[in-house]
C-alpha cells in the first residue's frame, strides 16, 4: 500500500548519515588504535590521515543527522515517531531544540556531537597524544552511534532510530488506511515542564560537561598504555579545568531551571538526577587538585589517575541511573523507562572504555611514580590532598545514598528514601562545607613542601579575624532562622557560614597581597572565592527562605473538619487561597488576584496576574508595587503543571507558584435577589446560615464610605453568620443623587452571597435583598516564598566559572587575544543568563 | 606519604564513614496492612486511590487539607490525610506512593508521588491510545 502525504526523503537521508557515522566511528577508532601502536613515521602518518578523514566524515554525518531531525520536527512530519512524540503544532520555534533533546535519541546525538567538537580540538592541539586519545573518543562514539542505530543484539533491541516511522512503530486501525496521516492532527509535544528557555540551553551545556570528562580519561589511557606516567598531567590540566567549569555551570543551570520553572520551590532538592551530575563534578575537581599537586611536587599522581577515571565512570553511572528507569519512584524528573536495552548499552560502554582503563591503572599501579618521603604537615600539598580526599568522600557519600534503588534491585530489599531526604544530605554536607571552607581559605597561604609557622600565622590571622567579625555581626543583624532541625544543625550552619566567609576573605586577600593583584595567576583563588561565595549564598538563601503564603495568619482559613489524629500542625500551612479581587495579607505584602489571561500561542496555558503591594505600616505609603504572573498549563486529562513567577531584587527574590486553580463552570447566573423585610436587630436565614441587621446609618463617614451631610445615603450594617461558624460584616448601601436612586451592593465571597439594601417599607422596616450564588468563585491557591540573597549563589557561580577559565587559558598557554575572548565570553554570557535574562 | 598522613587520612575516612552509617535513616516500602502494624513509623506506602469513596478537598475553605481513601493490591484500605494542596492528577493516577506515618486508622501523609499514564511517552500502548483521540 502506498501512503499519502508522507515525506520519506529526510528520514532516508538521516538514516544514511546515522549508518555513515556508525561506520566511520569504527573505522576511525581502529585506524587511531593502529596509529598509536606504530612508531614508524611514514606508516603512522598514513594511518593518522586515514583516521582523521574518517573522524571528520563522522562529524559531518552527525551534524547532518541533527539537521534532518530538526527539519522533521520543525515541519511537523508526524509520520516520524520522533516528531510525533516530541513536537506539536503549537510549540514555539524557540522550544524546537528543547523538544529534540527531550528524547533519548536527541540527547545522545547531542552528546556525540560534542565529542566530535572536543575531538577536533584534540586533533589540533594534542600532537603525539592524538592517536591514543582519539582512539578512545572514537570508541565512545561507536557506543553512542550504536544508540541511534536501533539494531537487535542478544535478542534485545539496542537503541532506537530517530527516523522510525510512526506507522511501523505503533499499531492502530488508522494505519490500514492510505490517508492515515490526515487522522494524526497533532503531535504530543514537549512536556510542559520543559517549556522554558533554560531547557534550550541547559542540556547542551550539561552534555558538553559530560562529554568533556571523556578527554581526561582518554589522556590517562594514553599515558598508561604508553607507560609514560606523569607527562600527561600538563596537557590534561586545561581539559580538566574545562570539564570542571562546564560541568559546574551546567549543573547550576539545571538548578536555575528548577528554580525558574519547577514547583518544588528552590534550585536544589537533592534529587537523584541532580546528584548524579554533581558527583562526577566533585570527583573531577578532586582530580584537578591532585594534578596541580603532582605538577608542583610530584605527589598524588595515582590519585590524579584514579579520580580522573572515576569521574568518567560516574558520568556513565549517572546515565545509567537517569535513563534506565531504575530511579522510578524516587525522582521527580528521571527519564522514563528505556529498560533492558539501555542497561546493555551502558554496560557495553563501561566494559568497552572504563574497565580497560581502570585495568591498566591497577596493572601499572606500582609503576606509577610516587614520592616515598612523608609530606610535611605544613606543606600546601598535604592540605590540598586532604581537601581532595574530603571532596571525593563526600561524592561517594552522595552517590551511596542516591543509589538506594540500585541496592533494592540487587539485594531485593524494600528500603525507601529517608523521611527527610534533603536533611540526610544537608547534615553531612554542611560539615563538608566547614572543612572545605577552612581548607580553601588556609590552603592558599601554605607553600609547597614547607611553610614557616610565623609566616602562616601572620597571614592567616587577618582573614580569620575579619571573617569572625562578619559572622558575629551577621548573627546579630541578620540571624539565620533555620531552627527546625535543632540547635546543633543551626550551629553547623553558622560554622559553615563562617568557614565560607573566611575562605572568601582569605582568597581575596591572597589575590591582593601575595599575588599583588596579578589576576592572570589568580585563577585558582578567584574560583575559590566564587565557590565559597556560592556556598555562603546557599546557606543564607536556604537557611532564611521564608514562606509568606502562611495560612495561619490570614482570615479565610476555616477549619471545617476536625483533625481526627488530633495532631497540632506545627509546620506552617504553605498554601494560601486567593479569591479573585479580594486583597489578602501575605507576609508584608497585600496580594490581590486580579485576573487571568490565556497565552497567545498555547491554548492550555493561563497566566494569573497577582498584584503585590507593600505599604509602610506607619505612613501608609506604598513601598513596593508589582505584578507577578505565575502560570499553569491545564492538560487534557486535568493535569496541572505550573510555572513560577519571581520578582527579582538585588537582595532577595519573591517567588510564587500556583498549586490549585478553580474550575470554571459556565452556569448562567440567573438567581435573583430575595427581598427580606427586616427591622433593626432582626435576623433572616439563607442557605448556609443567617444574617443580622445590626443598624442602618445615615451618611456615615468611616473607612469604607465617606459621605457628607449633604448626601442622601443609607448604609446597612449586617453581620453574616455562616453555618461553618464564621462571621462576616457586610455594608450594602443605597444613595440618592440627582433624583437618581442607586445601590451599592456588598458581597461575602466565602459564603457566595450578595447583599443589597433596596429600600424602606411603609412600616419602617428595611428591605434587604440577598442573592445566593452557587457557582464557585474564581480562586487560585498558591505558594509564595522569599529567597534572601539568592543572587550570591549566582554571582558566586559566575566568579567560580571566571576563575576556571582564567586558569584554563593560562595552563593552555593560549594567545592573549583568545584568552581575552574566552574570559569575556564566559563572563558576559553567564552574567546575561543568570542575572539579567529574566530579572 | 607516611604514617602520620595515613593516620589522618584513615581517621577522616572513618569519621565520614561513621557519619554516613549513623545519619542515613532509610525508610521502607510497606503495604497498608504492614504500615498499620508499624504505627508511628515513617513508611512509603504503594497504593492507589479508592475511587468508590469521596475525596474531600475545598481550596476555598482550607487549601492545606486533603482527605481520601487508598487501597492496595493486597486488600488493605485506609483513610489518608494530606496537609497540602490536592495534586491535580490524583483522580487520574494509576498508582500513588504515599509517604508518612500511620496513626490509628488514618495515614498521615506528608508527600504524595503520583504515577500517571500521561507521563509515559515511551509507553507504546499509551501512545497508541493518544494517537486517535487528539
Amino acid at each position: 500500500m502506498t501512503f499519502e502525504n508522507e515525506h520519506l526523503l529526510p528520514g532516508q537521508i538521516g538514516h544514511f548519515f546515522v549508518l555513515l557515522a556508525f561506520v566511520t566511528s569504527i573505522v576511525s577508532a581502529i585506524a587511531y588504535f593502529k596509529a598509536s601502536r606504530i612508531s614508524l613515521e611514514n606508516e603512522k602518518g598514513y594511518w593518522m590521515r586515514f583516521a582523521r578523514g574518517a573522524f571528520f566524515l563522522q562529524f559531518i554525518s552527525l551534524i547532518s543527522v541533527f539537521a534532518c531531525i530538526y527539519y522533521i520536527c520543525s515541519h511537523h512530519y508526524f509520520e516520524y515517531l520522533y516528531a510525533y512524540k516530541h513536537a506539536s503544532l503549537e510549540l514555539e520555534a524557540k522550544y524546537l531544540l528543547a523538544c529534540i533533546w527531550e528524547g533519548q535519541e536527541g540527547s545522545f546525538l547531542l552528546w556525540s556531537i560534542w565529542h566530535c567538537v572536543l575531538g577536533s580540538i584534540v586533533i589540533l592541539t594534542a600532537k603525539k597524544r592524538e592517536a591514543p586519545v582519539m582512539a578512545i573518543v572514537n570508541t565512545a562514539q561507536f557506543f553512542l552511534t550504536l544508540m541511534l542505530l536501533g539494531i537487535y543484539m542478544f535478542g534485545t533491541k539496542i537503541g532506537s532510530n530517530p527516523f522510525n516511522l510512526t506507522r511501523n512503530e505503533l499499531a492502530g486501525p488508522i494505519f490500514s488506511q492510505s490517508n492515515y496521516l490526515s487522522f494524526i492532527k497533532d503531535g504530543i509535544g514537549l512536556n510542559v515542564l520543559l517549556r522554558n528557555y533554560w531547557m534550550v540551553i541547559h542540556p547542551p551545556v550539561l552534555f558538553l560537561g559530560f562529554a568533556s570528562t571523556l578527554i581526561p580519561t582518554a589522556f590517562a589511557f594514553s599515558s598508561l598504555s604508553n607507560k609514560d606516567f606523569g607527562s600527561w598531567v600538563k596537557p590534561v590540566l586545561p581539559w580538566a579545568l574545562f570539564s570542571g567549569m562546564v560541568l559546574g555551570v551546567g549543573i547550576m543551570m539545571g538548578g536555575k531551571w528548577a528554580y525558574e520553572s519547577l514547583s518544588f520551590g528552590g534550585y536544589w532538592a537533592w534529587d537523584p538526577v541532580e546528584n548524579a551530575s554533581l558527583v562526577p563534578w566533585i570527583i573531577m575537581v578532586a582530580g584537578l587538585h591532585c594534578m596541580v599537586i603532582y605538577k608542583a611536587t610530584g605527589n598524588a599522581l595515582r590519585a590524579a589517575y584514579l579520580f580522573t577515571i572515576l569521574s568518567y565512570l560516574f558520568v556513565l553511572y549517572s546515565t545509567f541511573l537517569t535513563r534506565t528507569g531504575i530511579l522510578g519512584d524516587t525522582s521527580v524528573h528521571s527519564f522514563t523507562e528505556a529498560g533492558l536495552s539501555m542497561n546493555i548499552l551502558i554496560g557495553l560502554y563501561v566494559i568497552g572504555i572504563t574497565v580497560p582503563v581502570l585495568f591498566l591503572f591497577f596493572k601499572n599501579f606500582n609503576k606509577i611514580p610516587s614520592i616515598q618521603k612523608e609530606e610535611n604537615l605544613s606543606s600546601r600539598e598535604f592540605w590540598m590532598f586532604i581537601g581532595s580526599i574530603v571532596l571525593f568522600l563526600s561524592a561517594i557519600f552522595i552517590i551511596a545514598v542516591t543509589s538506594l534503588p540500585v541496592y533494592n534491585k540487587i539485594f531485593g530489599t524494600n528500603l525507601a528514601d529517608p523521611q527527610d531526604r534533603e536533611f540526610t544530605y544537608n547534615k553531612v554536607l554542611v560539615l563538608v562545607a566547614i572543612i572545605i571552607g577552612l581548607l580553601t581559605g588556609s590552603g592558599q597561604y601554605f607553600r609547597y613542601k614547607n611553610t614557616p609557622k610565623k609566616y602562616l600565622i601572620s597571614k592567616l590571622i587577618w582573614p580569620f579575624g575579619i571573617a569572625l567579625v562578619i559572622s558575629v555581626l551577621l548573627g546579630f543583624i541578620y540571624p539565620i532562622e533555620y531552627v527546625k532541625k535543632g540547635p546543633g544543625f543551626l550551629a553547623a550552619i553558622y560554622l559553615a557560614l563562617f568557614a565560607s566567609i573566611y575562605a572568601v576573605v582569605a582568597n581575596t586577600g591572597y589575590l591582593k597581597t601575595v599575588l599583588k593583584g596579578n589576576l592572570k595567576a589568580g585563577g585558582g583563588a578567584i574560583a575559590h572565592v566564587g565557590f565559597t561565595l556560592m556556598i555562603a549564598g546557599m546557606l543564607v538563601s536556604s537557611g532564611n527562605k521564608n514562606v509568606i503564603s502562611d495560612n495561619r495568619f490570614t482570615g479565610i482559613n476555616i477549619p471545617f473538619d476536625k483533625d481526627p489524629t488530633g495532631r497540632s500542625t506545627e509546620n506552617p500551612m504553605e498554601n494560601l487561597t486567593l479569591l479573585k479581587g479580594i486583597p489578602t495579607q501575605m507576609g508584608r505584602y497585600i496580594v490581590t488576584y486580579m485576573d487571568d489571561s490565556t497565552s497567545a500561542n498555547e491554548k492550555t496555558r493561563t497566566f494569573y496576574h497577582l498584584h503585590f503591594e507593600k505599604k509602610d505600616p506607619k505612613t501608609g505609603e506604598t513601598l513596593e508595587n508589582f505584578v507577578l504572573s505565575p502560570d499553569s498549563y491545564r492538560m487534557k486529562d486535568n493535569n496541572l503543571s505550573s510555572n513560577p513567577d519571581t520578582r527579582h531584587y538585588f537582595t532577595h527574590d519573591v517567588f510564587t507558584y500556583i498549586s490549585t486553580i478553580s474550575v470554571h463552570k459556565t452556569d448562567d447566573d440567573t438567581t435573583t435577589f430575595k427581598i427580606k423585610e427586616m427591622a433593626i436587630g432582626d435576623s433572616a436565614f439563607y442557605d448556609k446560615g443567617y444574617f443580622v441587621l445590626n443598624s442602618v446609618e445615615k451618611n456615615p463617614d468611616n473607612e469604607r464610605f465617606h459621605f457628607t451631610p449633604n448626601d442622601t445615603a443609607l448604609v446597612a450594617d449586617i453581620t453574616v453568620h455562616g453555618n461553618d461558624s464564621t462571621r462576616h460584616k457586610a455594608y450594602p448601601a443605597l444613595t440618592i443623587s440627582n433624583q437618581q436612586l442607586s445601590f451599592i451592593d456588598d458581597t461575602v465571597i466565602t459564603q457566595n452571597i450578595y447583599l443589597n439594601l433596596s429600600g424602606i417599607t411603609k412600616d419602617q422596616k428595611f428591605k434587604v435583598g440577598i442573592r445566593e450564588n452557587n457557582a464557585p468563585t474564581d480562586f487560585i491557591t498558591l505558594k509564595a516564598f522569599i529567597f534572601p540573597y539568592i543572587n550570591l549563589v549566582w554571582v558566586g557561580l559566575i566568579i567560580m566559572a571566571l576563575g576556571f577559565v582564567i586558569s584554563l587559558v593560562r595552563r593552555a598557554k593560549a594567545a592573549k587575544l583568545i584568552s581575552a575572548f574566552a574570559i569575556g565570553f564566559v563572563l558576559l554570557s553567564l552574567i546575561y543568563m543568570f542575572l539579567l535574562a529574566n530579572a | 606519604m607516611k604514617t602520620s598522613s595515613i593516620i589522618i587520612l584513615v581517621t577522616i575516612a572513618a569519621a565520614i564513614g561513621a557519619l554516613l552509617m549513623y545519619s542515613v535513616d532509610f525508610s521502607t516500602y510497606d503495604t497498608i496492612a504492614s504500615a498499620k502494624e508499624k504505627q508511628g513509623t515513617y513508611v512509603h506506602m504503594i497504593a492507589k486511590l479508592d475511587k468508590s469513596k469521596p475525596i474531600q478537598y475545598d481550596a476555598i475553605k482550607d487549601p492545606n487539607y486533603l482527605s481520601f481513601y487508598a487501597v492496595d493490591s493486597v486488600g488493605g484500605s485506609t483513610r489518608v490525610i494530606y496537609r497540602n494542596t490536592k495534586p491535580p492528577e490524583l483522580e487520574t493516577s494509576e498508582r500513588v506512593v504515599l509517604k508518612g506515618t500511620m496513626n490509628g486508622d488514618v495515614f498521615d501523609c506528608d508527600n504524595i508521588l503520583l504515577k500517571c499514564p500521561s507521563k509515559y511517552k515511551d509507553d507504546k500502548s499509551q501512545l497508541e491510545k493518544t494517537l486517535t483521540t487528539n
